[in-house]
């Protein structure tokens, strides 16, 4: 079977973004915290190829190790969610009627809650945070994954062999987590990848308005607040978060169409 | 002509959501750290003046009282105090958006305007280079945050070219469409596409997908066995009924749009309401916090209720299916 | 005036029409039958000059002395919807649905005849009638989903006919409607094109649709020309064995009604 080129691309980008994030644990290039005032500011050259920060660190460094808390938000908060929404999404299928639409109408008011506005609640009860950043974006997957898995549990609610489940004796419960989950799971994979790109995209916002993770901890949404300051004098400084963003986003949505390419031969909805 | 009993039911499910919207906010603002009698008095303030103060804000009633008397409130027009200016909520709010409204739309106006006929002639050459550029476009739109693209555009447009400034808004003025105007509109167009591209980007492809799926349908083969041309059976058959889709991604991106909008505004240092909520939030004003958020989770769901509505008008079928 | 000569049709590799010939002349009725996949639709649509872009066709069809497979773009424009109409099978989803039927009816005239929209209006309120479509001046301004199936297909004749083409094509007209209304549609055909003097192409799976109306019959079979000939003819006595089949497919009430045809 030929493998979308899509698929092939966003699972080699995203191997490495996520590559660099794990190894950041455990190397850099150099000491992301180390600051050096003699080198600060400096153009990316051969000893640090994405140059220097207002304080002298080396700027790929402190990349990576962003890398490591934006990615690791970003799928939390999208695996919290998408999980909480799925089952929402799933029970909503199974049980119809009122249920159904009490479902709903949650979904509703939650999608009403963008991650930042979720945020700046949150950041008023807690402080900002990754455990706020984590929840604001979370809450808002939460009624994405519901719509997905429930329209795409009713498709399978539908089929005959639910019927002959059914006819054998077997429960609502039964038949989803024998059924319905295991056939809406492609769909669920993709979205999956979507939305963590969706994902660091809020946690970039987030951080650059100073409502996710505290200092020291990098995260590239705060490298570029803090880049704003030397836009003129150092464009570098905004050109590699920007791009670490962008590029790890674009990853995961071609990650996802290529597993919806693979999943779905008759190409599903943008979107 | 009467509402139909569906459109009822879905009118009051939506003003039910909204209610238990207003509800979630104001629980998680009570539960908020912080006595606004405190922030409005400072901490060194005498503990009869705070108590005073709480009494004439009726702090000290029960928490469903304080609840429905911001409802009416709100209803009323009347918000309240901000803690930290001193200024009512409502009148603070009512000068922002003279910021935001402004930009939200002139984002919306270029990003349809950019998008729908991008789409649209990419789905007419499909497979080709066009397509594929608008393809790459709409790709590279999505992955890319908003607020960079501000910042990359005050780099190039008004650091180096010089032709718009770098940020912040001189006001509309007093004299309406002169001088004054301009300097408003030249100090919103970076911002408004910095906001639009995402937008544009998943607006394009919407269009695309959506232009593509109507072209292969029947009635597109009775409009050409008829003597129209391709670009006219596109333009008179197959755009219109492609839009339902377009539209309904349009209302499912406003939180996205307004999330854009309290970035963007940062960046450009715009007296918007996202910049208005940003602060209040850092300057602990909770009552302008609660009031903006409110606001924005209105505004997105009423946008998805009139999606739905307008919906309903575009697609006739719609109408009998209900 | 229509004359197809070793017409083939592939699409990739894989063949929809192996060389058929026929001829149609003005106030007669060709009617095409044979099972689905068998090319009828692919033949109609090469006639509209609106194959895909990924068939292939060789041959000649000639309409009033000119080649329809190489006629440049802009010609056929004029030509379909003015000298050839056609007619679709699916009446539920030929129609635009966000467009009024009177709209959708004027449309040809206007851009044909550059009628103005006024002098349209008056015309589809009498191709309305034509069609027997009841209280024409209330459907007029009706969507396609305000109306029944049978109405929509008649919406769609009325299309076809809206200029009086020289050919019209049906394909398969009557095959998403139910019985009653089938008869009613055959009916409308029928009497129009004696009425106005066009030659009709009856595409259909049914041979009981093609007896109905059809002077003479066109067999198709995985794209290759069985037989033709005068319907009566390849009725009662059928050249072929797979024409044969399709007799005895028929129900025997239907067939009875056949021996007995005149």
């Amino acid at each position: 079977m030929r493998l979308p080129k899509s698929l092939i691309l966003g699972a080699a980008i995203t191997a490495i973004m996520v590559g660099a994030a794990v190894l950041s644990r455990v190397w850099t290039p150099a000491d992301p915290t180390a600051m050096n005032i003699v080198a600060r500011l400096q153009a990316p050259d051969a000893a640090h190829w994405f140059g220097t920060d207002p304080i002298g660190r080396d700027v790929l460094s402190i990349i990576m190790a962003g890398a490591w808390t934006s990615l690791g938000i970003a799928m939390l908060a999208t695996a919290i969610g998408g999980a909480a929404g799925t089952l929402l999404g799933v029970t909503a299928a199974a049980r119809g009627g009122r249920a159904e639409r009490l479902v709903m109408g949650f979904n509703g008011v939650l999608f009403a809650f963008p991650p930042i506005l979720s945020a700046i609640l949150l950041g008023a009860l807690m402080g900002p945070g990754a455990v706020t950043a984590i929840t604001a974006i979370g809450v808002f997957m939460v009624p994405v994954f519901a719509r997905i898995s429930r329209a795409a549990a009713i498709q399978i609610w539908a089929r005959d062999y639910i019927s002959a489940a059914r006819m054998a004796g077997k429960n609502d419960i039964r038949i989803t987590a024998e059924h319905v989950l295991p056939n809406i799971l492609p769909q669920i994979i993709v979205q999956l990848a979507i939305q963590t790109g969706l994902a660091i995209l809020s946690e970039a916002g987030l951080s650059f308005l100073g409502m996710g993770v505290s200092p020291p901890t990098p995260s590239w949404g705060r490298m570029l607040s803090e880049s704003q300051t030397y836009l003129a004098a150092a464009p570098h400084l905004v050109l590699a978060p920007g791009l670490a963003i962008a590029v790890t986003v674009l990853g995961l949505n071609l990650l996802g169409d290529g597993l919806r390419d693979l999943t779905d031969p008759r190409r599903g909805q943008a979107g | 002509m009467t509402p139909s009993p569906s459109r009822i039911r879905r009118l009051a499910g939506a003003a039910l959501m909204l209610l238990v919207t207003s509800l979630v906010i104001f629980l998680l603002i009570e539960a908020a750290p912080g006595d606004p009698a405190e922030i409005m008095l400072g901490t060194s303030a005498q503990a009869d003046t705070l108590a005073a103060l709480r009494d004439q804000l009726g702090l000290d009633r029960p928490l469903m009282v304080r609840y429905l008397a911001w409802l009416g409130g709100v209803v009323t027009g009347n918000m309240g105090q901000s803690y930290t200016y001193g200024v009512p909520v409502a009148g603070l709010i009512a000068e922002r958006m003279l910021v935001t409204l402004p930009l939200t739309l002139m984002a919306t106006l270029l990003a349809v305007g950019v998008s729908v006929p991008l789409g649209v002639m990419a789905a007419a050459r499909q497979g080709r280079a066009g397509d594929g550029l608008a393809t790459v476009f709409a790709q590279m739109g999505i992955a890319v945050p908003n607020f960079w693209i501000g910042l990359l555009l005050i780099l190039v447009f008004a650091l180096k070219l010089g032709w718009f400034p770098v940020g912040g808004f001189p006001g509309w003025g007093d004299a309406g469409w002169g001088d004054a105007g301009w300097g408003a509109i030249s100090a919103l167009i970076l911002p408004a596409v910095a906001l639009a591209i995402p937008q544009a980007a998943v607006l394009t492809r919407v269009t695309r997908a959506a232009v593509l799926d109507v072209a292969a349908e029947d009635f597109i083969r009775t409009a050409r066995a008829k003597g129209l041309s391709r670009h006219r059976a596109l333009w008179r058959h197959t755009v219109p009924n492609a839009l339902l889709p377009v539209v309904t991604m349009l209302g499912l991106q406003i939180p996205f749009l307004i999330s854009g909008a309290v970035l963007v505004e940062n960046v450009f240092s715009l007296p918007g309401i996202g910049t208005l909520a940003y602060q209040a939030l850092s300057q602990r004003d909770l009552i302008v916090v609660q009031n903006v958020v409110l606001l924005f989770a209105a505004i997105v769901l009423a946008v998805n209720a009139g999606t739905d509505a307008l919906y309903a008008r575009l697609d006739p079928r719609l109408k009998a299916r209900q | 005036m229509l004359s197809i000569r070793n017409l083939r049709v592939t699409f990739g590799e894989r063949p929809a029409l192996n060389g058929i010939d026929l001829s149609l002349a003005r106030g007669r009725t060709l009617g095409v039958v044979g099972e689905s996949g068998s090319g009828k639709s692919v033949m109609a649509l090469a006639v509209m000059g609106l194959l895909p872009r990924t068939a292939r066709a060789t041959g000649r069809i000639g309409f009033d002395g000119r080649d329809i497979l190489t006629m440049p773009e802009r010609d056929l424009c004029a030509l379909r919807g003015n000298r050839i109409g056609m007619i679709f099978q699916e009446p539920m989803t030929a129609l635009n649905p966000a467009m009024r039927i009177g709209a959708q009816i004027a449309e040809g005239l206007i851009l044909h005849q550059g009628l103005s929209r006024r002098d349209a209006r008056a015309k589809v309120m009498h191709l309305l009638d034509m069609v027997r479509i009841p209280r024409a001046a209330e459907r007029i301004d009706s969507f396609p989903h305000e109306l029944s199936g049978g109405q929509r297909q008649r919406v769609g004749i009325a299309i076809a006919l809206a200029l009086t083409p020289d050919l019209l094509i049906a394909d398969e007209p009557t095959t998403a409607l139910d019985v009653t209304v089938q008869a009613q549609i055959l009916d409308i055909l029928d009497d129009l094109v004696a009425e106005l003097g066009i030659a009709l192409m009856l595409i259909s799976h049914d041979l009981g649709v093609i007896a109905r109306i059809a002077d003479d019959t066109l067999v198709l079979y995985r794209g290759t020309l069985i037989e033709q000939g005068p319907t009566e003819r390849v009725l009662r006595r059928p050249g072929h064995d797979y024409t044969r089949t399709l007799l005895d497919a028929l129900p025997p009430r239907v067939r009875a009604t056949l021996r007995d045809a005149p």
